[in-house]
This record gives C-alpha cells, structure tokens and sequence, in this order.
C-alpha cells in the first residue's frame, strides 16, 4: 500500500474522520445561525409588544396541547399574495419572545399569525365548539370539551417567571396575580384570549 | 450587522469555498501508486475495489456548484454586510413598526434597490390601483348597479365578511343577515360605510340580577307578542310592567334604536336564536354581545367602498 495516498489514513481512523465531519457540516451553522443570535432584528421586539397576559398564555399552552400549529401557520410570509389576506408580513421582532415559536409549516387551516381582532370572542367560541356552524364548509375540529374544562392556574406563575428568566419582562405583581387571573376561567376563554393578542404587537408607532 | 459578525461571515463562507476548490483538485489526482483501470491492494471478504477516477460529468456537477455560489454572492446578499451587485432584497426585515416599514419601503425605493415584496406590491398598486380609484369616485348607491363593481364586491366578501355573516351572506346565530330589510345600525351606504371601517359593538346587559326567573320570562312573552306571536296574555300583560327598562333602548313601541344598534323587537327578524322565547330568556338572563371588528386597517377605505355597495346591493334586489 502507497503511503502517499491519504485518503486511506482519514477512512481507517474513525475518531478522525467523525471529527473532520462534524468541522464540515458545522461550517453552515456557524454562519447563518450563530450570527443570528447576537442581531438587534432577531433580539428587539417591535415597539409596543406586550407580553402574553396570564390567560393568553395559559391560552397558548391550550393551542400547543391540541396541535392548533399542526393545521394553522403563524408567518405570514412577504408575498402580496399571504399580506392582502392576512395583513403584513411577519417580523422577527415579533417573535422575540416566543419560546417556542409556533411559526409552523402546514397550512390546513388559514395562518393565524394575525388573527387577533379579526373576529369578535363570541365567533371564536361558536367556531371552536363546531366550526362548521360559521364555516360550512370548514374541515377543522370542534373543540366543545375547552368550554367546561377549568383553569386552576397552579403552575401559571411558574409559567410566567420562567419566560421571565427568558427576557420577557414580566413585572412582580404580574407573577404575583397569574393565579387569580386565571383560576376558574375556562380553557376556551384562555384560547380565545390567546387568539385575539396575535399579531396585534405590530402597530403604528405611538408618538 | 457588526463588522465583526459581517466578517465572521464573509471569511468562514470564503475559506470553505476555497477549502472545498482544493478538496476537489486533491481528489482528482491520483495518489495511489496504482494505475487507473487497475485493482486496489485492499481486500474484504472477498470484495476489491477498482481504482477508478470520479466520473467527469460528475466532477463537471461540482464546480457548476463552485462557480454558482460564486455569482450568487457576488449578485444576492449573502456576505455578511455586502448587499450584493443587484440592490436585492426579499422584505424590508429590520423593521419595528407599520411606520417604520412604510419608512423603509419609501427609502429602498429611492436608494434604487430592489425590495422583492414592495416590488410586488407597488406593481399590484400599477395594476388594481386606478381601478379601485375610479370605483371610490363613484357613489355606492350607483356601484350597487355595476355588476363588474359587484363581482369585486362579493370576491372581497367572500374572503373577509364570509366567515361570520356566511357565504350568502344571509348570516347565522349571532351574526346579522345582510340580504334583508332590517338594519341593526342602518342600511343607508354611509352607515354600512361606518360599520366596515370603524366596527360595532352591540351590548344588550344581562338582567338576572334584577329580575327574577318569573319576570324574565314574562318579559320574554312580552317581546314575542310584539311581533304579533298569539301568546298568552296575561304573561304578556305582567312582562308589559316591566318594559320600561328595555324601552330605553328598544324604544317604547319596541321598534328599536339604529344608532346604538338596538334591534327591532317587531318585525320576527331575531339576531340569536330564531325567536324561541328559550334564546330570548337567556338573552335577557345573561346579556348579548356582539361585535363587529373594525376592517379599516385591513381593507383600507377603497376597498370598503366596493364592499359597502356589494352589501347595499344585497338588500335592495
């Protein structure tokens, strides 16, 4: 065997080789991702965002429990064709305290990253419990069981200081008060509420 | 973006280029010893390996990639702060606000460069925009006569109103028909106007604090005698004492108060439940609200005229 040839040496040592690899496919996160961390457009949220009240967010664990982002995206992407139906398009900014995003990559149902203030609360719970009662030709289901199901809020303030710990300013008494402004509320008004705060961040600058 | 990351970028994405454009010269010659055609000195289980070179189209497969991604980062942004020769650029990202993002549209405009989305937009504006111009000009009264006007109208409908006030726009349980006489706030073009741009909000207050289960439903037989339904009279008569409180909105007569979209309690046309004294006793327990959005914002005011006169249309066949 030659000793020129040096392949031979990288493909019978397999540390080397998974270490040669692992430099190789790195390469691509280390530029499109790792910059991206440290970038004012993905860390400053668009002026005016409010965090997730209690109930909004006791919602959005109700949204990520039935799979809501299995049929619905939350990115509108920068076509005329997704803005003229779903308003502009999504930012970064407004996503900068979503842990998890629910951005989303199936469309079974019509993106809902702007779906607050769309509809009133009453069409919310009437298309929730059957859709097909608005929507007669709609393919989503019905979620009747969110109307009796109650909120006790135990682990609601912990929900809260732990998006805290994430940069989301939540203040003292919020965390202090996140029971009590969920105990005995339903999941559906949690949902509802969730759904009318999304996209809403967005605004005209106040000046 | 700070030069220090912009640089990060622009020398990790370079020198992998460039590592990979040695990798492939390297691999292209042969180090073995062996002659080409002929077979290697390795052996496995009865398997050897022919020292054969890569296939020419396929070497020719990876510097069409090489000198692909080089034009791309020469014309595209993707070199960190280099926004590449044409001026593109998929949206305007680095915006915080509606304000903002028209600021940024206006000023890439003027720069020269090409915002793929605002290019979109501005084309559509070139086209759709004089003829939703020339329809604003128009008063709604004649639009609701055009039927191009009116196609414009109900696909507009379709895909914003239909949700709640359905596809016939004949509405459903707590959601108002529009094809019929009876307006909540008015069926005049400027109050239909009024509603799609600023929204309503109709708020009947629950009354089961102050009246008991008795008197909800004989003011519920009260209401339904005043649409002419053969009920029992002396409920009726009871439910009568006490309608004043209703009065103050529905009117005296019961005819109801367009200008805080009090419905007509005479005319048999019922916003919740089809008139069944049931929905109407739990309206009066608990209230109704409801709400329509306010589209403005969404729609934008040509587009509102062309839906104010499709809806005006509706009731005037």
């Amino acid at each position: 065997m030659s000793k020129n040839w040096k392949h031979d040496f990288v493909e019978k040592r397999i540390g080397l080789f998974a270490i040669l690899t692992i430099v190789a496919i790195s390469i691509g996160g280390l530029v499109e991702i790792t910059p991206l961390l440290f970038q004012k457009q993905t860390n400053e949220p668009v002026i005016g965002l409010k965090p997730y009240t209690a109930l909004e967010m006791e919602g959005r664990d109700i949204y990520i429990r039935e799979g809501c982002n299995n049929c619905h995206s939350q990115m509108i992407r920068p076509f005329r064709a997704e803005s003229e139906r779903y308003g502009h398009y999504s930012l970064a900014g407004e996503h900068v305290w979503e842990r998890p995003f629910l951005w989303g990559s199936k469309r079974t149902g019509p993106d809902l990253a702007r779906v607050g203030g769309r509809y009133s609360d009453e069409w919310h719970y009437v298309h929730l419990m059957n859709p097909r009662d608005v929507v007669p030709e709609s393919n989503m289901p019905g979620f009747p069981w969110l109307a009796e199901a109650e909120l006790d809020g135990e682990l609601t303030a912990k929900k809260l200081a732990t998006f805290r710990t994430f940069g989301v300013p939540y203040t003292d008494e919020d965390i202090a008060g996140a029971k009590a402004a969920v105990q005995g509320k339903t999941e559906m008004e949690a949902l509802i509420a969730y759904l009318q705060a999304l996209g809403t961040g967005l605004q005209q600058q106040a000046n | 973006m700070s030069s220090f990351w912009s640089a990060w970028i622009i020398v990790l994405t370079l020198a992998f280029l460039v590592a990979i454009i040695w990798l492939l010269r390297w691999n292209m010659k042969n180090y073995t010893g062996i002659k080409e055609g002929e077979l290697m000195d390795h052996e496995f289980d009865g398997i050897v390996e022919y020292n054969n070179p890569m296939p020419t189209w396929w070497t020719y497969l990876f510097w069409v990639c090489i000198v692909w991604g080089f034009l791309y980062l020469a014309l595209y942004p993707g070199l960190g702060n280099f926004a590449g020769l044409l001026g593109w650029t998929s949206s305007n990202q680095e915006v915080l606000s509606l304000e903002e993002s028209e600021q940024a549209t206006a000023a890439a405009r003027e720069a020269g460069l090409i915002v793929q989305y605002d290019r979109e937009m501005q084309q559509a504006e070139e086209v759709f925009g004089p003829i939703f111009k020339a329809y604003a000009e128009r008063p709604i009264k004649e639009l609701a006569q055009d039927p191009e006007a009116l196609k414009i109208g109900q696909r507009l409908f379709l895909q914003n109103c239909a949700q709640c006030h359905g596809s016939n726009a004949q509405g459903g349980n707590g959601f108002p028909n529009l094809t019929d006489d009876d307006w909540l706030y008015g069926g005049e073009p400027e109050d239909i106007v009024y509603s799609l741009v600023n929204g309503r909000r109709g708020q009947m207050p629950g009354w089961k604090e102050q009246f008991s289960e008795e008197q909800i439903t004989e003011l519920a037989v009260y209401v339904l005698s005043l649409s002419g339904r053969k009920v029992d009279p002396e409920l009726a008569n009871a439910g009568k004492q006490n309608y004043a409180v209703c009065a103050a909105c529905h009117g005296q007569d019961g005819k109801g108060n367009q200008q805080i979209g009090a419905p007509n309690l005479t005319d048999n046309i019922w916003l919740y439940g089809g008139g069944s004294q049931a929905s109407i006793e739990e309206t009066l327990r608990n209230g109704r609200n409801g709400v329509m959005p306010a589209w403005d914002d969404i729609l934008g005011e040509d587009k509102i005229h062309i839906i104010s006169a499709y809806v005006y249309g509706l009731s005037q066949e």
